[in-house]
């Protein structure tokens, strides 16, 4: 079937609009963070620059005045805790999603594990903040970091879980036959097969930590706990405003998944397809 | 023996992923479950607690702000999840075809799903912003309006401009899912239609959505689960208002707990919510299952 010249039209027109809808407010917010103050105050707006200005990059990279050892401490804290939170899952994660493929752990647990996930966080919150209120835990990377490993459990289990099943099992079974253990089996041979797996449900992990508002917003509130999105949350609702600084504050904090995204589009593809198709 | 030893084995591996998530979620629901059925006033305890029975569900059932909040919170989950899912499926079938820059438009859709949730949400903020922001402007422009709008400042339009930044952000997941599950669908079948005369719309209605239903489903049940309880985006674009038009279920018990330091009252609610996303879970198990064993069949 060859295709006529309207339908390529129409099709070419789709793709155009798609690129605008989707690039354009992220176009947009770049533009603001490199606009002069004055540009982004005139009615109707200016939508090119009369200048560049990259002066907020440079003080939000700077420890030199409020806004950027604001924004480089919740970076640091943005990286510790979904960086933390990202290992421990997956330490906690293998050997479970080991159980689930090859040891016939019932899928009604494994669906339990992600049942808990799904739920409201609004259903933990109060007793968590009494629990970690009463250790003195409030204000401390490691209460997110704990929080978080339980919330990217079950998804990394599942993720692994999926990888496993689909690994041969020749391999281990003749590991097996030599006599190797099971916690031996899967450090040396189902790890290193199942590596590019690890990868994708680390990366994924890691966006859904570096996500995370919530618990963030209610567990922390000074500059040696407050991660991106809460310190973000701050600077938009605070008084600075200069648009271009919030914009900057946006940008950077967008660098980060949108490289992890890009880089790994091919595992993310498959990690959302066995998240959200196979079940 | 052998079987056993596994069976023993199957615990131990499972064992510390099963005690952090009763730590971090079954003890704590078990927790908020005991008090909502209390009076308890603030959220430091120890503090004393009375056991009410029934009380506060009695009230949190017939009060109309949590009604309205729950109606709000219903009508965000089915406007978001309908557009995410109508617009996800043009952009998988727009992506499915070939034409120059496919690729390129493919890698471009991931970006809005990577952008954080409070990024988004503070972005549409000053698209929106009723004096400078681009929204006013463009639409200024383009002659569409003749006067500027306060979008997000008027309880008649702030929750729809939320959905938009929702849908912005959430439409890339069913776009993917659709077309993973686009290129499933065999050309035989949609070829021997268009030679019995079937047009482009009754072929893609009559082969290509049944073939790609069932993961559809999941994704967008999903995608519900995830919209029935949303907070951050509202907490960072509106803050619940104005007038309480966008102040939706999750965002009402925040402020039962941390506002009003209500938190038997509060618990009450939460586990009416959590009672809501339990069903939507459950309803999620069975579109899975259901998925997975068509996959296997």
């Amino acid at each position: 079937m060859r295709r006529s010249f309207s339908h390529s039209l129409i099709v070419y027109g789709c793709a155009l609009l798609l690129a605008a809808f989707t690039a354009g407010p992220l176009l947009w917010l770049v533009v603001m963070s490199i606009s002069a103050p004055t540009d982004l105050t005139e009615v109707p707006l200016r939508w090119i620059p009369s200048e560049l200005d990259f002066s907020r990059y440079a003080s939000l990279l700077s420890l030199e005045g409020g806004n950027g050892e604001r924004f480089l401490s919740a970076l640091r804290n943005s990286i510790l805790t979904a960086g933390g939170a990202t290992t421990a899952a997956l330490l906690l994660a293998i050997p479970a999603a080991y159980a689930f493929s090859r040891r016939r752990a019932s899928m009604v647990l494994l669906f339990a594990f992600l049942a808990t996930i799904m739920m409201p966080p609004i259903t933990y919150i109060l007793p968590l903040y009494s629990t970690f209120s009463a250790f003195g835990l409030l204000n401390h990377t490691v209460t997110l970091v704990i929080v978080y490993t339980a919330m990217l459990l079950p998804f990394a289990t599942w993720l692994m879980k999926a990888n496993i099943d689909v690994l041969p099992l020749e391999v281990e079974q003749a590991a097996f036959m030599e006599g190797a253990g099971t916690a031996y089996t899967i450090r040396e041979v189902v790890l290193p097969l199942a590596l590019p797996a690890i990868a994708a449900t680390a990366m994924l992990s890691f966006l859904v930590a570096w996500d995370e508002f919530f618990y963030a917003l209610i567990f922390t509130n000074d500059l040696s706990s407050k991660t991106l999105p809460v310190a973000i949350a701050d600077f938009s609702a605070g008084r600075v405003t200069d648009y271009g600084v919030i914009a900057s504050v946006g940008v950077l904090a967008t660098l980060p998944p949108a490289i992890l995204a890009i880089a790994f589009q091919k595992f993310i593809v498959s990690g959302l397809v066995a998240g959200s198709v196979k079940g | 023996m052998h079987g056993r030893r596994q069976t023993r084995e199957k615990w131990t591996l499972l064992a510390p992923a099963m005690l952090v998530l009763a730590l971090i979620t079954l003890i704590p629901l078990a927790n908020t479950l005991w008090l909502s059925f209390t009076d308890t006033r603030i959220s430091a305890l120890p503090v004393p607690v009375n056991f009410i029975g029934l009380e506060n569900y009695i009230y949190a059932l017939t009060d109309p702000d949590f009604q309205a909040a729950l109606y709000r919170t219903l009508y965000f989950t089915i406007v978001s999840v309908g557009l995410e899912g109508i617009l996800g499926v043009a952009v998988a079938v727009l992506l499915n075809q070939e034409f120059k820059g496919r690729l390129v438009l493919r890698a471009l859709i991931i970006l809005p799903w990577a952008v954080p949730t409070i990024v988004n949400a503070v972005a549409w903020r000053l698209i929106y912003h009723p004096d400078y922001g681009a929204l006013n402007s463009l639409l200024f422009q383009l002659g569409l309006i003749s006067d500027y709008r306060s979008w997000i400042g008027d309880p008649a339009t702030a929750m729809n401009m939320v959905i938009l930044a929702d849908v912005w952000k959430n439409f890339p997941l069913v776009a993917y899912v659709a077309l993973a599950a686009l290129q499933t669908v065999p050309g035989d079948l949609t070829k021997a239609a268009a030679v019995e005369g079937a047009g482009p719309w009754k072929r893609f209605v009559s082969i290509t959505l049944p073939w790609i239903a069932g993961p559809l489903m999941v994704v967008m049940v999903l995608r519900t689960i995830e919209a029935f309880r949303v907070f951050d985006i509202v907490y960072v674009m509106t803050g619940g208002g104005p007038a309480d038009s966008t102040k939706t279920a999750s965002f009402y018990v925040y402020q039962e707990y941390f506002n009003y330091l209500r938190s038997g009252s509060g618990a009450s609610y939460a586990v009416l919510v959590a009672g809501i996303s339990a069903v939507l879970i459950l309803v999620y198990y069975s579109a899975s299952r259901r998925q997975a064993q068509g996959a296997v069949a």
